[in-house]
């Protein structure tokens, strides 16, 4: 399609990440977009105002995210594509609409361009709402899918992706995008992907013509009724985690140290494996793109002896994350003991460097720990 | 029950077919049962059942969808105006309302039912005001009356910390994106009479695309937490309710 005449979404374009998700969501199908400004997103809504109306679809400034948020409930409870758009604060506001987003069994796409916190933080990138959305910020037992893309391309080809498995699975899914993300421009190619098949929509809020009625709700007052909605969420979530973990393993066969980051680090922890490389240490890098379901067959993997070693030696782990820790509990959990996992992290906005991951490579070789 | 009509007699009256039969939650002399009986009538006459969306609120309507038969949802405390908001816009052809009580729509959702009239949303708000928290025990409303014993003003409401009733009706008549704001009250049948007149001008003008909000707010009774006999709330809707809500028309 891209060297037809005319065909000019498939065309190499430079954008910046918000503005290329905002664009793919529209490719993608998106009825309506609601959103409160908010920095560093605000390309997302500024980009929604203008092609939303061209499109002659709904765009609508919300009075707070807590208004967004419920905006898309609605939206979607009649059968819509609705997505908004935040950063931390923001998304921290929408964690009671998100959960009732869960008891309704309704799909949403959520994106939040993280920056520092806690509290109003700081505009600056930063991965430290990685627990916030990987265990359901809100309350109740309920997850949501995270996505934690790396580049403006595979932010835009989140989208797609993003819209059809909320509509599969009626789950909210969680795009994670850091604010250099958003900002950086980066060549990409939009253009239409085919949908996966999905269930059709006989739940939506339509008026009842021809039909009775239509309920969504996600309260269960008669005893037991509750229980057994959570055991069909809980049933939905293995099914996601059986099927649609999304991971990039990168240089790990033969590594015997291995880097797990993700989104915009896991760019930086690769050309700090590349020169590591070129030093002469095996190191290899895990890059999850789906945070939750957290890619823990591929690390636990990758824990095991290597094979050649005749029974070892384990491999050493080390979890980089613009946060002061969270993502690497998931490694743990995953690597189960087998292999010491240690961690290095710039919380409050701080970005690693090359370098900087570099230094921290090859101190694992110094220390001993082996290579 | 099947009733044989004979020739010489016609149908004065009959249950309406929006409303299911079975008997609800709600206490005795509660004002929620002639509510939803007269927002089920009007959308029975108005012939809107299937292709229109109520949103029930959380208070002790929450279970709405169990008496009224058409496609409903129920959303979080106070954002039924935003939920509204998202159906309405991406489904202009519906007809959208809301139910809420004043814990629920001038309590907590106060943001909301503003912002949602600040656009001239193209919605019907239905405002059932009985001066008291219902669902969770009988506690102070903003609605609450001065003087109003409640379960969280043992000694009545004062003025001085505990602040006055909040008068909605006339809140929302300031916005030039509310189209119709009516108050009424259930308190005796000239006045229901009226509730259903207004409920249906507030239905009627989402039907003919008028821009903005209709909001008609619902003077009811709450026997139980008013520690009243049923006849004795109405009464007191009469005597001490309408004296801090006055009734009327604010506006359209």
């Amino acid at each position: 399609m891209g060297g037809e005449r005319g065909a000019t979404v498939s065309e190499r374009i430079l954008m910046c990440g918000n503005e290329a998700l905002a664009e793919a969501a529209i490719l993608a199908g998106c009825d309506a977009y609601f959103g409160y400004p908010i920095t560093p997103q605000n390309e997302i809504s500024a980009y929604m105002a203008r092609r939303m109306a061209e499109e002659g679809r709904v765009f609508i400034q919300s009075e707070s995210e807590l208004a967004a948020i419920n905006m898309v409930f609605g939206a979607s409870a009649t059968g819509k594509r609705a997505m908004t758009s935040s950063s931390s604060p923001g998304i921290s506001l929408m964690q009671e609409g998100l959960s009732y987003l869960a008891g309704a069994e309704l799909p949403a796409v959520v994106v939040n361009v993280m920056r520092g916190g806690p509290g109003l933080g700081n505009i600056a990138p930063s991965q430290a709402d990685y627990f916030q959305a990987t265990r359901g910020g809100g309350h109740g037992d309920y997850r949501h899918i995270a996505l934690g893309p790396a580049s403006v391309q595979e932010l835009a080809d989140c989208m797609p992706l993003a819209f059809d498995l909320a509509d599969q699975y009626l789950i909210t899914v969680m795009i994670l995008v850091d604010g250099i993300l958003g900002q950086m421009m980066e060549p990409v190619v939009l253009e239409p992907k085919p949908r996966r098949t999905l269930p059709p929509k006989d739940w939506a809020l339509t008026g009842a013509k021809g039909r009775g009625q239509n309920i969504v709700r996600s309260l269960w007052l008669a005893d037991g009724a509750l229980e057994a909605l959570n055991n069909k969420l809980q049933a939905r979530y293995r099914q996601i985690e059986e099927e649609e973990v999304l991971c990039e393993e990168y240089r790990v066969d033969d590594a015997e140290i291995i880097v797990v980051a993700y989104g915009i680090v896991a760019r930086i922890v690769r050309a700090a494996v590349d020169q590591a490389r070129e030093e002469g240490i095996p190191v290899g890098l895990i890059r999850p793109i789906t945070l939750w379901p957290f890619p823990s067959q591929q690390v636990s993997r990758a824990a095991n002896p290597r094979q050649d070693g005749g029974g070892g030696p384990f491999p050493v782990f080390l979890t980089i994350e613009m946060s002061a820790g969270q993502m690497v509990e998931d490694v743990r959990l995953a690597v189960a003991g087998k292999a010491p996992v240690l961690f290095h992290g710039r919380p409050g906005g701080g970005i690693p460097a090359v370098g900087e991951v570099l230094d921290k490579i090859r101190q694992l070789t110094i220390h001993g720990v082996r290579v | 029950m099947e009733v044989m009509v004979q020739d010489n007699m016609k149908t004065v009256f009959k249950r309406t077919s929006v409303l299911k039969d079975c008997p609800t939650h709600y206490c005795p002399g509660c004002g929620h049962g002639i509510a939803h009986r007269l927002v089920a009538e009007v959308i029975d006459e108005l012939g809107i059942q299937d292709r229109t969306i109520g949103i029930a609120p959380v208070g002790c309507a929450v279970l709405m969808y169990n008496y009224l038969d058409v496609d409903m949802i129920e959303v979080a405390h106070g954002r039924a105006p935003a939920v509204a908001t998202g159906m309405k816009r991406t489904n202009p052809d519906k007809i959208i309302f809301s139910y809420q009580g004043d814990g629920d729509l001038a309590a907590i959702g106060t943001a909301e039912i503003i912002h949602a009239a600040h656009r001239a949303e193209q919605l019907t708000v239905i405002f059932i005001n009985n001066a008291v928290f219902g669902m969770t025990g009988g506690q102070m409303a903003p609605t609450t009356v001065l003087g109003q014993v409640t379960a969280t003003t043992p000694e009545g409401r004062q003025s001085n910390g505990q602040g006055y009733p909040l008068q909605i009706a006339e809140i929302m008549a300031l916005l030039p994106g509310a189209t119709y704001v009516e108050r009424c009250a259930l308190s005796s049948v000239p006045r229901i009479r009226d509730t259903k007149a207004a409920i249906k001008h507030a239905f009627e003008l989402q039907m003919q695309d008028a821009p903005g909000l209709s909001l008609v707010e619902v003077l009811s009774p709450c026997p139980t937490y008013w520690r009243m006999s049923p006849s004795d709330a109405m009464k007191w809707i009469e005597s001490h309710m309408s004296k801090a809500f006055p009734l009327g028309r604010m506006k359209g």
